[in-house]
């Protein structure tokens, strides 16, 4: 009986997800190619040729600034929209409404908006840089900034989630625990520091490992945007494997890339939780 | 007379000096806080404004710099125009058909599922517990290769549907998560188990016990999955990426991209396609705002 109701589901996740991890480590040691039917057992080449590929250790190093960049920025950015945005003002309802709206849009919407925002040549942004005195910008034309606007673009789109996360998290602070640290005499940035930030420490490692997990994998945007370039500047790690599985059609090398790609997710999973759990306070 | 005047008055400036030492007087009618988010939620709703300025601009107009801030001809042409270069409408229907689709098959499997690992005994629960749990830690690019290899299978050997290249091929393989289980397994299991109980004794099928007594208890956490299933079928773009190949299969997010790969920097056809793209979600999201809301948050205090 159980298994009449389990089995539907199990059927589609086993299927879909778990028979494929097995198959994929197998795919690492062929050359497979997506199209002829025989796969060459090729042993660990793929592997081999993964650590001496220049292009490989590029895209790790992309990743990780881009990661670097994008995580405490979102984090900083949903931490402050969450504490302006945890009290009652009048249209606060509106600038609430205004932050979440950032989740609704797609990832491709999100990019193509912001190209033409960072559009080196008519684009609003270097005239804002031309009417503060700024230089003008190539922005995603450039191979060292073209990483940088696509920091931005993405934390513009995890802006949202980010406050959602601190809103839900801040209303769980207990006002009996920051007025009293404010008669013993804190001030407000203590308060806040001492207090609500250690209460807020759960939510933000939640934050950190959710946010490093997507940042790890990003793609979307990077495939709208600058298709990994300027000369590669933007090729992240999700990027190269795509190139390789899809369009170079090397299934195999695309595999072992996957699976060196999962074990970086694993290890920064458990540093977070590793690190996270000496600085993360739990009430209860 | 003036000396209670006074001492009212001195009364609560006391305390409030004993709560908070040295503050003075904001001397403006609004809260200081106003400053702040009045900024940033121009800068957050900036993008959204800029879309739409910009596709009601004419070409010579967008490609002027420095820009105008406010079109001087509205020029609507822009949808038509986009219209008539990609199907739109064809996207939309195609990203609705796959969202709801994958909702409803999510709910119903993953809350018979949820239900069995949560109430049921059977041969085999725990490690076939164990197995879906662990798909959930591996991310989508280390499956995608052969979820591709399978689903190519499918559609050759199987049902013509559900391959490369049809909308099927968004659907099946995301008809049910093991977060959707997961996630209706824990709710399940703090409902109380009492209700299931008598109305077991009273000869009621298990079925009929998940419809009749644990669905309607359930309608926060369904809601939930619900709204996080939509949001993630309608925004999700490496699958169809991989598994659609023909425009007609597209949907809104892909026939996005493909039409600004067709169309690189001709900026008010493309803000006006973006524009098409991006208003029904909004709207959707705008008008359930409470429930999505409440559902990222969930899922935030669930890792938690």
């Amino acid at each position: 009986m159980g298994w009449a109701f389990a089995m539907p589901a199990a059927v589609i996740i086993l299927l879909f997800g778990a028979v494929p991890i097995v198959w994929s480590l197998a795919l690492s040691f062929t050359r497979d190619n997506l199209l002829s039917p025989s796969t060459p057992f090729v042993g660990l080449r793929n592997y081999r040729q993964l650590v001496h590929d220049p292009l490989v250790a590029h895209a790790i190093g992309h990743t990780i600034v881009y990661t670097a960049l994008f995580v405490p920025g979102t984090m900083l950015v949903g931490l402050f929209l969450a504490v302006a945005m945890n009290r009652q003002l009048r249209f606060m309802w509106f600038y609430r409404t205004a932050a979440y709206a950032t989740m609704a849009i797609s990832t491709i919407s999100e990019a193509l908006v912001f190209i033409w925002l960072f559009d080196p040549s008519y684009g609003i942004v270097n005239y804002v840089f031309s009417l503060v005195g700024l230089p003008q910008q190539q922005f995603i034309n450039s191979p060292s900034e073209a990483l940088f606007v696509i920091v931005v673009m993405t934390i513009w789109g995890w802006a949202g989630f980010a406050v959602v996360i601190y809103l839900a998290a801040l209303q769980g602070v207990p006002k009996e625990l920051t007025e009293a640290a404010a008669i013993d005499g804190a001030g407000r940035w203590t308060t806040f520091r001492r207090v609500t930030l250690p209460l807020l420490s759960p939510a933000s490692l939640f934050l950190a490992v959710w946010l490093t997990i997507n940042a790890l994998q990003l793609f979307d945007e990077v495939y709208l945007s600058t298709q990994g370039g300027p000369l590669g500047a933007t090729t992240v790690v999700v990027y190269y494997l795509y190139q390789q599985a899809f369009e170079n059609f090397n299934a195999g090398y695309a595999s072992a890339i996957a699976y060196l790609l999962f074990l970086v997710i694993l290890v920064a999973t458990a540093i977070q939780f590793r690190v996270g759990r000496r600085f993360t306070f739990y009430r209860s | 007379m003036s000396g209670v005047d006074l001492a009212e008055a001195a009364a609560p400036s006391a305390a409030a000096r004993l709560v908070r030492p040295k503050r003075r007087p904001w001397p403006l009618p609004f809260s200081p806080w106003h400053l702040v988010l009045i900024p940033a939620t121009i800068i957050l709703i900036f993008p959204f404004v800029w879309v739409l300025v910009t596709s009601i601009e004419t070409s010579s107009e967008a490609l002027r710099f420095p820009p105008d801030l406010t079109p001087h001809v509205l020029r609507f042409g822009n949808y038509a125009d986009a219209l008539r270069a990609a199907p739109f409408g064809r996207f939309f229907w195609n990203s609705a058909v796959v969202a709801v689709t994958t909702v409803v098959c999510n709910l119903a499997l993953c809350a018979a599922a949820g239900y069995a690992f949560a109430r049921f005994r059977f041969f085999g629960r725990g490690l076939l517990f164990v197995l879906i749990m662990t798909t959930l830690m591996v991310p989508f690019q280390v499956t995608m290769i052969p979820q591709f290899l399978i689903t190519k299978w499918i559609g050759v050997h199987l049902l013509a549907g559900a391959g490369i290249g049809h909308i099927g091929a968004l659907i099946v393989p995301n008809a049910a998560t093991a977060f959707g289980v997961f996630f209706l397994r824990q709710f399940f299991r703090t409902l109380p188990i009492e209700y299931e109980e008598a109305a077991r004794v009273d000869g009621a099928s298990r079925l009929t016990v998940l419809l009749r007594i644990v669905l309607p208890l359930s309608t926060p956490a369904l809601a939930t999955l619900a709204a996080l299933t939509f949001l993630d079928s309608w925004n999700n773009f490496l699958w169809p990426l991989i598994a659609i190949n023909s425009q007609n299969a597209m949907t809104v997010p892909l026939g996005l991209a493909s039409f600004q790969s067709a169309h690189a920097t001709e900026w008010p056809l493309l803000m006006a396609g973006n524009m098409m793209s991006l208003i029904p979600m909004l709207l959707v999201f705008l008008l359930a705002q409470r429930y999505f809301v409440r559902s990222v948050a969930a899922t935030g205090l669930a890792g938690t």
